[in-house]
């Protein structure tokens, strides 16, 4: 049977007290190489973003290290972000409870967890954090490309309109907004997992706490413990 | 030594005695990416470089001497039936002769040639653009230059300029245009294009003798039936250091596609204007708040309640109520 609300690799790790496997050790170090890559954009993206920024730039070794190296890692976070977008988009596709649970937004920030409906592994708020940075990370690798001054040559032949300078003025602004939309989302990210206490261990040891996982992904477990008591010979 | 003067002319021969710069750091009017402009405590004569389109013969002797004085080596390339050479401005090459053969309304061939490079701009885009602080400066006198030391080569003045004039050096990795001869120009001398320039097409001085200059050239013009002749010196970039007279002023695209109306882009300004300090106030915010809210909010904590229940479910190895929604 399809697992509905859990990857077929998350299992109870632990009976007593419950622990519940949620990420991987592959999961987990294709998380913190995105993670890690997306901070470094931000700072070195932020320094020629402000001149008040300008600064950071000292961290990377100066401005034209910054010009080089901002890209460079920029390809490194699309292809680490692609790898994790396909090990964790088919549960992040919205289901009905999905409404329930934004209608319900109030419920959300004020604790009554209570009234909100049972979730699988992902609740909305993170299902949008997982679009909204796909949608972007798209948007800013391919706005990113055509303002790469030193690859220009790579393609500028191919496609001569993207490379004028009127669709490059368009690709630095929109690659701006969206950058800020970007940090914007990431904070919303680390905030959730700082106020949710018990989530961070998901991303470090790769286990919950039953209870974490009661209280905010009921489907999940539950899906999880009718599997492992279904045996392993099936 | 005695400090040069300033210069009024490209045609004076240079004095034999060494002079002391008259262009210094205190002169910058304009920075980039530096939030409080300098207050100089001068202010030098604003000048210009007037470049008369109907004299100009095309010999390139300015293109020479741009190559000659600013020690740049424009590569070799092949003829392709042009008369551009080379084929396009470059990082070594800082002014190029644009030819253009135009067949005008009564049928006759006019060969239209325009010595194409960087306008120096009253208000120049590349400098707006720029998020290197100080690797682009305008002086008092207008002049506007790259600071290769602080340039990183990003290539957002390419992007802010609204005439197509920087190009990047492929290996030096900064930005490089025409200087309009600050170095030249600082112990006065008049710029080493118009110096060479053998039909005074090109011709330098303060930018309000130049205007006057341009005027009796457009009545000369216009005294021979040019009636359309006039002053390129587009009020969009707040006027240029670099001004055309043009035989077709209403036509300024006729000449390998000068902009009729130059100004920074709309989308230039946006990024560089509300989205820089709107998108700043608003990740501070977000930050800050998230801070503090994570500080000293009430989270979200897991009762042991839960953890009873948790173990209750897997002990019981069912799936309970609720599952197959």
């Amino acid at each position: 049977m399809k697992p509905v609300y859990s990857e077929r690799r998350d299992h109870i790790a632990s009976r007593q007290p419950v622990t519940v496997s949620r990420y991987r050790g592959l999961t987990r170090l294709n998380h913190w190489v995105t993670a890690l890559s997306l901070i470094l954009l931000a700072l070195s993206g932020l320094a020629l973003f402000h001149p008040l920024l300008y600064p950071l730039s000292a961290l990377f070794g100066g401005g034209a290290t910054v010009r080089w190296l901002h890209p460079v890692i920029g390809v490194v976070l699309f292809f680490s972000f692609l790898i994790l977008f396909l090990q964790l988009w088919r549960l992040n596709l919205p289901r009905r409870e999905d409404r329930v649970w934004l209608s319900h937004l109030g419920d959300v920030v004020s604790n009554h967890e209570e009234r909100l409906p049972e979730l699988g592994k992902y609740n909305a708020g993170q299902k949008l954090v997982f679009w909204a940075m796909a949608g972007l990370i798209v948007v800013l690798i391919v706005t990113g490309v055509m303002i790469w001054e030193e690859q220009l040559p790579l393609w500028a032949a191919q496609a001569p309109s993207l490379a004028s300078i009127p669709a490059r003025r368009i690709a630095v602004a929109i690659h701006a907004l969206a950058a800020v939309a970007m940090i914007l989302v990431f904070i919303l990210h680390v905030y959730a997992a700082f106020w949710t206490r018990g989530t961070l261990r998901a991303m470090t040891r790769g286990t919950v706490t039953g209870g974490w996982a009661w209280r905010h992904h009921r489907k999940w477990l539950r899906e999880l413990a009718g599997r492992q008591s279904r045996g392993p010979a099936e | 030594m005695t400090t040069a003067s300033e210069p009024t002319t490209a045609i004076a021969n240079p004095p034999v005695e060494a002079l002391e710069s008259n262009l210094l750091p205190s002169d910058v009017v304009r920075i980039s990416a530096t939030r409080s402009p300098p207050q100089p405590d001068r202010q030098l004569t604003k000048v210009a470089k007037l470049i008369d389109v109907s004299k100009c013969i095309g010999c390139k002797a300015c293109q020479s001497a741009c190559i000659e004085w600013n020690d740049t080596h424009p590569e070799l390339e092949a003829n392709v039936g042009l008369y551009e050479n080379p084929h396009d401005l470059t990082p070594e090459m800082y002014t190029l002769m644009r030819f253009t053969e135009y067949e005008n309304p009564e049928g006759d061939f006019e060969w239209l040639i325009r010595k194409d490079g960087c306008m120096h701009c009253e208000d120049p885009g590349c400098l707006k653009a720029c998020p290197a602080p100080g690797a682009i400066v305008q002086y008092s006198n207008g002049i506007v230059d790259f600071i290769s030391e602080n340039c990183i080569g990003c290539g957002y003045c390419v992007t802010g300029c609204p005439f197509n004039v920087p190009r990047i050096h492929k290996t030096a990795h900064v930005a490089k245009k025409c200087t309009l001869c600050s170095d030249r120009v600082a112990v006065g001398q008049g710029p080493a294009c118009a110096k060479a320039c053998p039909t005074q097409a090109i011709v330098f001085g303060t930018k309000e003798e130049m205007t006057a200059h341009a005027e009796e050239r457009i009545a000369d013009l216009k005294s021979r039936g040019y009636e359309n002749a006039g002053l390129y010196d587009p009020p969009g970039v707040g006027g240029t250091h670099v001004m055309y007279v043009l035989h077709h002023a209403d036509q300024p695209a006729l000449y390998a596609g000068l902009p009729e109306d130059p100004k920074i882009a709309p989308v230039v300004e946006g990024w560089k204007g509300p989205a820089k300090t709107v998108g700043l106030a608003a990740i501070g915010l977000a930050a800050v708040g998230a801070a503090l809210h994570g500080l000293f909010g009430r989270a979200n904590v897991v009762e042991p309640s839960d953890e009873t229940a948790a173990e209750k479910l897997v002990k019981s190895g069912t799936s309970g109520p609720g599952e197959g929604a």
